[in-house]
């Protein structure tokens, strides 16, 4: 049984190893494409331990004024460690190039890197981005010296100018953040990927582990998630089952698929069966 | 580091007033940005400061000294997607 199980692991790793390789964003390589953020959770032991379990290196968190009402309010440094997670600071919550730019400084200004999750909202309903503050804000902050992750909608348009502006990866939407509708448009998502030569990671609306799967098979380079894991029940097995899908989903990809067709073929032989 | 011209009005009581994180806050004249820091038990490492929509280097802490009207952002890394 042991024996049996060890070669059960090998073959995985070794098939995984062999056909896929880093995810290399900018000048870092990751070994996990699975990217997560770091807001909802119920409390800060949980979202460590749902993180580890989920694989992920890459981790996003948000830059927001200190409570000063609130005294034992903590920076979510003293429970993620920059030596374990390489964290990525967000504009989230900002609705114009102007705002996006300011937040992006005052997480550069924390010290940790030069990069940025960049997402400048243009609607409270769907939170759907605004492209045209999001190519606005790219622009200065490439030029500034930013490592640009540029969240967007899923149109290749947008993508490939957020790419001419030297975003080092492009992320558009699986669906509107936290609603869990899963990959809306593979078609758009494929068409992106296929265009682009800058890492596509889709970013926003998975909701459980076949969202992330779909969405990885489609041969985008990663899926970046939050709230499909902090708002499950049990978020560290959530974030269990995220890893295994994106590693299922890539591998999948990598392997070619067998073509998909409107009749049935059998499996076994059609011949030698008894009279 | 170069006095800062205070009106008499504000230094009478040995006090400014400032704007920190949206509030209204008063303290002691000459008070630097790692003595606000430290008087909100703040740790100075783990937090950015922007003064008057200025980002401040945190070499400069030290040396800051704050000025009536003076309008401060303490912000910090929380929980995000």
């Amino acid at each position: 049984m042991d024996r049996l199980k060890m070669r059960e692991r090998q073959a995985d790793s070794s098939a995984e190893s062999s056909r896929d390789g880093p995810l290399v964003i900018g000048d870092r390589r990751f070994t996990s494409r699975l990217i997560v953020g770091t807001g909802k959770y119920r409390d800060n032991e949980s979202m460590v331990q749902a993180i580890r379990a989920s694989g992920a290196e890459m981790v996003t968190v948000a830059v927001r004024r200190v409570d000063l009402d609130q005294s034992n309010e903590e920076s979510i440094l003293h429970h993620l460690d920059p030596g374990e997670f390489f964290l990525l600071p967000n504009t989230a919550g900002c609705y114009s190039a102007q705002d996006a730019i300011r937040y992006a400084r005052l997480g550069r200004a924390a010290g940790l890197n030069e990069w940025v999750k960049l997402e400048v909202i243009g609607d409270e309903k769907t939170l759907l981005p605004d492209v045209q503050g999001t190519l606005e804000a790219a622009r200065i902050l490439v030029g500034e010296g930013f490592k640009v992750m540029a969240y967007t909608n899923d149109d290749l348009i947008t993508a490939l100018r957020l790419e001419d502006v030297g975003c080092v990866s492009i992320m558009p939407l699986a669906s509107p953040i936290g609603s869990g509708l899963g990959l809306i448009n593979p078609y758009y998502i494929r068409e992106i990927k296929s265009r682009l030569s800058t890492p596509v990671i889709v970013d926003a609306g998975v909701g459980t582990a076949s969202d992330a799967c779909v969405t990885m098979e489609q041969g985008v380079d990663g899926v970046l998630m939050n709230t499909a894991i902090a708002a499950a029940e049990d978020p560290v097995a959530m974030a269990t089952a995220m890893k295994l899908a994106v590693r299922a989903g890539r591998l999948a990809y990598l392997s070619g698929r067998m073509p998909s067709k409107e009749v049935a073929v059998p499996s076994s032989p059609r011949h030698g069966m008894l009279d | 580091m170069i006095p800062t011209p205070r009106s008499e009005a504000t230094d009478a009581d040995g006090t400014i007033r400032l704007m920190v994180n949206g509030q209204p806050r008063t303290v002691t004249t000459g008070l630097t940005v790692t003595g606000l820091i430290e008087s909100l038990d703040l740790t100075p490492a783990l937090i950015v400061v922007e003064k008057n929509l200025e980002i401040l280097n945190r070499e400069k802490y030290d040396t800051t000294v704050l000025t009536e009207g003076d309008r401060l952002e303490l912000v910090h890394f929380v929980g995000g997607g």
